[in-house]
């Protein structure tokens, strides 16, 4: 129980973020990778300011033998720099550009402007899906 | 607020960035786990086996919107501008969802926590995907679409 509560606090901590800094805003996004457009960079303050306290805990991490509400830490060790990977990557960048989104926002968007962000995560999903039976 | 760019907020973008750090900063070391948004998504839905606990996957992914929702009643509304057409929605969304699961990761897992613990895969990656949404942005641009 203790576990679904933190998993809860730290979404909706997550949540309420991305839509303080502006990430859930579709336009914004857009605008911090529109380079010969109006270059907004906010995105760079949030992602500067998301890894300040990551880097802190990452350092935390290393200095105790499990976390606080859960047995062993589970994290993912692979080092494999691979064509998966770059393709991955080059694929999600297109469609963060051409949406201006990623899967944060979308979700979080669910409540602020539910049209819209219910076509992109269902759209999402479906992506995933096809991932998952073609992989 | 910065003179050269009107449109920026860099101290609302550094004040979100950091609750998002707090939170995927309790993710990490209260469950252990990471703070990835795609594959908390596909383990919530079940698209993925593998990972984090299915409730433990729902209930971060239930908080996105949530927090997102309290926020906006915090500050009495937050601007979300969409494109007017549906056909970026599709189209990016189905994209984000493959490129995502084939890369392993998107903007908070591979962004925010992989490159705090300096992973040469996560770093790798986010120069990818951001340089590929440059790109792609540009040629939007070029093509008149922006």
């Amino acid at each position: 129980m203790i576990r679904l509560v933190i998993a809860l606090v730290a979404g909706s901590i997550f949540g309420a973020g991305l839509a303080y800094s502006g990430m859930s805003d579709p336009a914004r996004v857009q605008g911090f990778l529109d380079l010969f457009g109006y270059w907004d960079p906010t995105l760079a303050f949030v992602m500067g300011g998301a890894i300040i306290p990551m880097a802190i805990a990452w350092l935390v991490q290393r200095r105790i033998e499990k976390p606080f509400a859960d047995t062993q830490f589970s994290l993912p060790g692979t080092q494999i720099i691979d064509r998966k990977l770059a393709i991955g990557a080059v694929l999600f960048g297109a469609g963060w550009g051409i949406s201006g989104l990623c899967p944060g926002p979308g979700l979080a968007d669910l409540a602020i402007n539910p049209l819209p962000a219910l076509v992109f995560v269902a759209a999402m999903l479906a992506g995933m899906l096809v991932h998952r039976v073609t992989n | 607020m910065l003179a050269a760019f009107p449109h920026a907020m860099p101290f609302e973008g550094l004040i979100g960035g950091l609750m998002i750090g707090v939170a995927a900063a309790l993710m990490l070391l209260g469950l252990g786990r990471i703070a990835g948004v795609s594959g908390l998504a596909a383990r919530a839905t079940g698209i993925a086996d593998g990972g984090a606990p299915r409730s433990v996957a729902i209930a971060f992914i239930i908080g996105l919107p949530l927090g997102a929702f309290l926020m906006s009643l915090a500050t009495g509304g937050v601007v979300t501008r969409f494109p007017p057409s549906v056909i970026p929605m599709i189209l990016g969304g189905l994209l984000v969802g493959f490129g995502t699961r084939l890369g392993s990761g998107c903007t908070s897992g591979h962004g925010v926590c992989g490159m705090s613990r300096l992973s040469r895969r996560s770093l790798i990656a986010t120069a990818i995907f951001m340089a590929s949404g440059f790109a792609t942005v540009a040629l939007m641009r070029l093509g008149g679409l922006l």
